[in-house]
């Protein structure tokens, strides 16, 4: 790979290690089975967030991404339930129906930047969550339930992943499959930023005009952008569907999107390991505060306050070098 | 149709209200201020405190309010915004610490005032009947205050000389630099005064509504809206996207209410479609 380093390597090869070897593990002593569940929804949010942190690398503040965690989880949970589809088969086309989505709203509103942008993300989750109560199909507030569980995955007759239902310890298996997938999630990300792709992504987050005129189609360039990161909003929101078996318009709300975007925010938007970092950090953050009780909200909040003004660019920004600079912002 | 109409006048001078103080934050700082609904909330709960519990005046309590607010949005600038502003590499930075702020305003309501609706006494009795349209006394007392308000604030930004100096900081921080504007001063007293707007907006609506701790974020994302309608950072565009939301919201709950609640998933919806042939909103400046 390109501009890889031994150092890179090592540390990277250590990381995936520790989450799929030692964490089970050290779990698995501690006997808090509750741990796999609180480390599986960090796993997906750090997916979904990490397509956040893409359209930032792209320039957009992207305040939508709910949306599609929201649609992503709809459209896999209305495959199961309505058309018996296989949930293995089910996430990659929730994964593509965001990405066509995406592409046909990004056409028009990725024209728009700044706080307009923002803004007008902001309103498509709340688009979406309307919608989720408004179709018939997605059964209103009520919502969704019993999803089955993930079946069997067979290929040529071999099994590769067994039936969830007939799996002892569930929690783990969903831990498997959440941490695989945001690792090979932030590989992707981690390869995109180093390849000529990625350094695109930059000029267009840097000087769109700019970058136009030495020949780079930036329409094209940036909905390409927005539905990757969509595609990881719509497998997050999927997987999620897969956990909890249910899904109702709240499942993902406005309050869900501002926390993508603070999770790249909070890890550093320079650094492609920093929304993972972000989302680690806010949901452990909030879980712990939560013997605090009354006072939850007021501590948690005067942390992220008192963190931005000490660290404005994230935690990363402390410079763990090897592990973290992924991207190369100034 | 009448009585529609009549709403959305009254409803959108409120909404005016709110929309200016945050336009003006962002003008000014190109920070878009997310605690904005808060404010609100907190203008609304000190409201009802100084008139409700206190049983002093309403006007006393709309003035507690104003200045509460004004405090709270000149500290937020001193201590929070300007310091994050010169210290880090990205603009939008500001909008984390901004949504911080939301949750502490949020937080410290909770704690102080509850979680239950608060409402207070009526401040007029009386309805106002003209067959075609009914008002209560009070709604139309609120709605002329608040376009009084409205009226008074932009003849500030117009005649006086921290108005004319907040212009010149929106229009071009460097150059009013130059020309001798405290650009910190002003910076402070725009968010002050947007802040004030907020509390102001939130005493006047607590004596129609009430108020409760729940209702800062959707009423953040509602000025959000409106200020996107008119254009950002434009004093004309903030009112008139207030006046539009007031209007088509009043219009659509009674025409479609028979539909279910789909009115504000059509709000949205042409919201979105609008934007993306307008970016820039009705008289924003592009990219403003």
């Amino acid at each position: 790979m390109i501009g890889m380093s031994r150092q890179f390597m090592l540390s990277s090869i250590l990381f995936v290690f520790v989450l799929l070897v030692l964490v089970p593990l050290a779990v698995n002593m501690s006997g808090r089975q509750d741990l796999f569940y609180t480390l599986t929804s960090v796993a997906l949010l750090a997916i979904a967030s990490g397509g956040v942190w893409l359209t930032f690398y792209i320039g957009r503040i992207n305040i939508g991404q709910g949306a599609f965690s929201l649609l992503g989880g709809y459209v896999s949970a209305i495959l199961m339930v309505h058309y018996g589809v296989s949930f293995w088969l089910a996430l990659p086309i929730a994964g593509i129906a965001c990405s066509i989505v995406s592409v046909l709203i990004g056409l028009p509103i990725l024209r728009l930047r700044g706080v307009y942008f923002a803004m007008t993300s902001l309103v498509l989750t709340q688009v979406m969550q309307l919608l989720a109560l408004a179709l018939p199909i997605t059964n209103g507030a009520k919502g969704m339930v019993s999803i089955p569980l993930p079946g069997a995955l067979t290929l040529f007759g071999v099994t590769l992943i067994p039936d969830f239902a007939t799996i002892g310890n569930l929690k783990q298996a969903f831990y498997f499959l959440a941490v695989v997938l945001m690792i090979a999630c932030y590989a992707g990300l981690y390869r995109l930023t180093r390849s000529r792709l990625g350094a695109i992504c930059v000029s267009l987050q840097q000087n769109e005009e700019l970058s136009a005129s030495i020949g780079i189609n930036i329409a094209a360039m940036r909905v390409l952008a927005y539905a990757v990161s969509s595609f990881l909003g719509g497998i997050g929101g999927a997987i999620f569907v897969a956990i909890s078996q249910s899904i109702y318009p709240s499942s993902f709300t406005v309050t869900d999107s501002v926390n993508f975007m603070l999770n790249c925010f909070l890890g550093g938007l320079g650094y492609v390991f920093g929304p993972m970092l972000g989302t680690l950090v806010l949901y452990f953050g909030w879980d712990l505060l939560y013997r605090t009780a009354d006072y939850q909200l007021l501590i948690f909040s005067s942390i992220l306050i008192a963190l931005m003004l000490v660290l404005p660019n994230g935690l990363l920004s402390l410079r763990l070098k090897a592990l973290a600079k992924g991207g190369h912002y100034g | 149709m009448e009585q529609a109409l009549a709403n959305g006048v009254y409803l959108g001078a409120q909404y005016a209200l709110i929309a200016l103080g945050l336009t003006l934050v962002f003008a000014l700082m190109n920070v878009l201020n997310f605690a904005h609904g808060q404010m609100f909330v907190l203008g609304g709960f000190v409201t009802y405190t100084v008139y409700g519990q206190l049983k002093l005046p309403y006007w006393i309590a709309l003035v507690a309010s104003a200045l509460t607010l004004a405090i709270v949005g000149a500290l937020f600038e001193k201590f929070l915004f300007r310091t994050v502003l010169k210290r880090s590499s990205r603009d939008e930075s500001t909008m984390l610490l901004a949504a911080g702020t939301a949750f502490f305003l949020d937080a410290v309501i909770l704690l102080i005032f509850g979680e239950k609706q608060r409402g207070v006494p009526k401040i007029v009795n009386g309805i106002l009947d003209l067959d075609v349209v009914i008002m209560p006394y009070d709604r139309l007392l609120i709605g002329a205050l608040a376009i009084v308000m409205i009226v008074a604030f932009i003849l500030f930004m117009q005649f006086s000389k921290p108005g004319r100096a907040m212009r010149a900081l929106a229009q071009d921080r460097t150059a009013a630099q130059l020309m001798g504007v405290e650009v910190e001063r002003y910076s402070m007293i725009g968010f002050a005064l947007g802040a004030m707007l907020a509390g102001l907006a939130g005493g006047l609506l607590v004596a129609i509504t009430g108020v409760n701790s729940g209702i800062g974020g959707p009423i953040s994302i509602k000025a959000f809206m409106m200020v996107m309608i008119g254009g950002a950072g434009v004093i004309s565009g903030a009112i008139l996207g207030g006046f539009i939301l007031g209007m088509v919201e009043a219009l659509l709950l009674s025409v479609l209410h028979s539909y279910g609640d789909i009115t504000y998933l059509v709000i949205f919806a042409s919201l979105m479609v609008f934007l993306s042939i307008r970016p820039q909103g009705l008289v924003g400046k592009p990219w403003g």
